[in-house]
């Protein structure tokens, strides 16, 4: 494996081992509630009288279309990202040596 | 970072909507302006917004024991420049707002002052920084995307505590309180977007390198060296 395979490796443990640790350490005691809904308790909490003076245009949906649609955000931006990437990598692959340069 | 619908008063929402606005309009012209006089730099244009548009769609656990999303918009700023995140943050936070019901159209000028404003700016600078001290474009991309990152979280608990000020602490404990929600739950993840922008980075420097060069991110180099 060449180092640089390698970095790319440990980069992407790092990165689940980040995430993973919280939940594995937690032993099911949390609920991990999203940090937007908590801050909307602590305005209950501070000032029980505000009244939200605009309700989003879209009715309340269930949790699971939610997390559908999330998915589908998600599911977009990584196809975009993946095609740019993958163009970008056929680019240089049908392009051997781009152009070595006008050597004097 | 997404303040509910409604959940901000109307003056505050009407403030931020005022104050993000211009910052919104200059970004679509930047967008305009890039896409018309560099159109071979549009791929990697939808990559930032791409970015962008993932990274805030996953929310992930913390330490804390909660869960909370990170922002990506610090990859377009360094691309990029930050007017450009200014649109594109914008896009996806309407987006969210009118089809997943998260964040919302009053609070849209406030969120967009965070997230896709005060974040883009704070990691360009932080970019900046890392590279005027001698820092390579990878270790500038980790601060960038870790700084707009913890920024937009900061700048979210600051517009909460201005419009929700503790009845005896005032700002400041409410301050204390909104960034106790926030800020703590968002270190880890920062750090997990810095890692995962360096990892988008290490592609582009191996593929996109022509554009790097043209945008000024790499020095012009012998075609054949890469990036380790």
């Amino acid at each position: 494996m060449s180092r640089r395979r390698l970095v790319t490796v440990l980069l992407v443990l790092a990165v689940v081992a980040l995430f993973a640790v919280p939940l594995l350490m937690d032993g099911g005691s949390s609920d991990f509630t999203g940090t937007d809904n908590q801050a909307v308790t602590a305005i209950q909490e501070s000032d029980p009288g505000y009244e939200p003076w605009f309700t989003s245009v879209l009715p309340p949906l269930s949790p699971s279309v939610e997390s559908g649609l999330f998915a589908l955000q998600a599911a977009l931006g990584g196809g975009v990202l993946g095609y740019v990437i993958g163009r970008l990598r056929g680019r240089r692959s049908s392009t051997p040596a781009p152009e070595p340069a006008e050597q004097p | 970072m997404h303040i509910a619908e409604g959940f901000l008063p109307p003056l505050h929402a009407v403030g931020w909507t005022v104050a993000a606005a211009p910052f919104v309009v200059h970004g679509a012209r930047a967008v305009v302006k890039e896409v018309r006089e560099h159109p071979e730099n549009t791929l990697l244009l939808g990559a930032a917004g791409a970015f962008t548009f993932v990274l805030s769609a996953i929310k992930l656990p913390s330490v804390t024991g909660s869960s909370s999303h990170p922002t990506g918009t610090g990859a377009g700023a360094v691309l990029f420049r930050p007017p450009v995140m200014a649109l594109l943050g914008t896009v996806v936070l309407l987006f969210q707002a009118l089809l997943l019901a998260h964040g919302g159209l009053t609070t849209l000028g406030a969120n967009a002052f965070s997230m896709a404003i005060v974040g883009p700016w704070a990691g360009y600078g932080a970019y900046r920084l890392t590279r005027s001290l001698g820092g390579g474009l990878l270790p500038g991309v980790f601060v960038a995307m870790l700084v707009a990152d913890l920024a937009t979280y900061v700048t979210t608990a600051l517009q909460l505590a201005l419009a929700f000020p503790d009845a005896d602490s005032g700002f400041a404990g409410a301050a204390v309180k909104f960034l106790g929600v926030f800020a703590v739950t968002q270190i880890p993840l920062a750090v997990g977007e810095g890692l995962l922008g360096v990892l988008l980075f290490r592609v582009l420097t191996t593929n996109a390198r022509p554009e790097l060069e043209r945008l000024g991110l790499l020095p012009p180099a012998p075609a054949q060296e890469e990036v380790r």
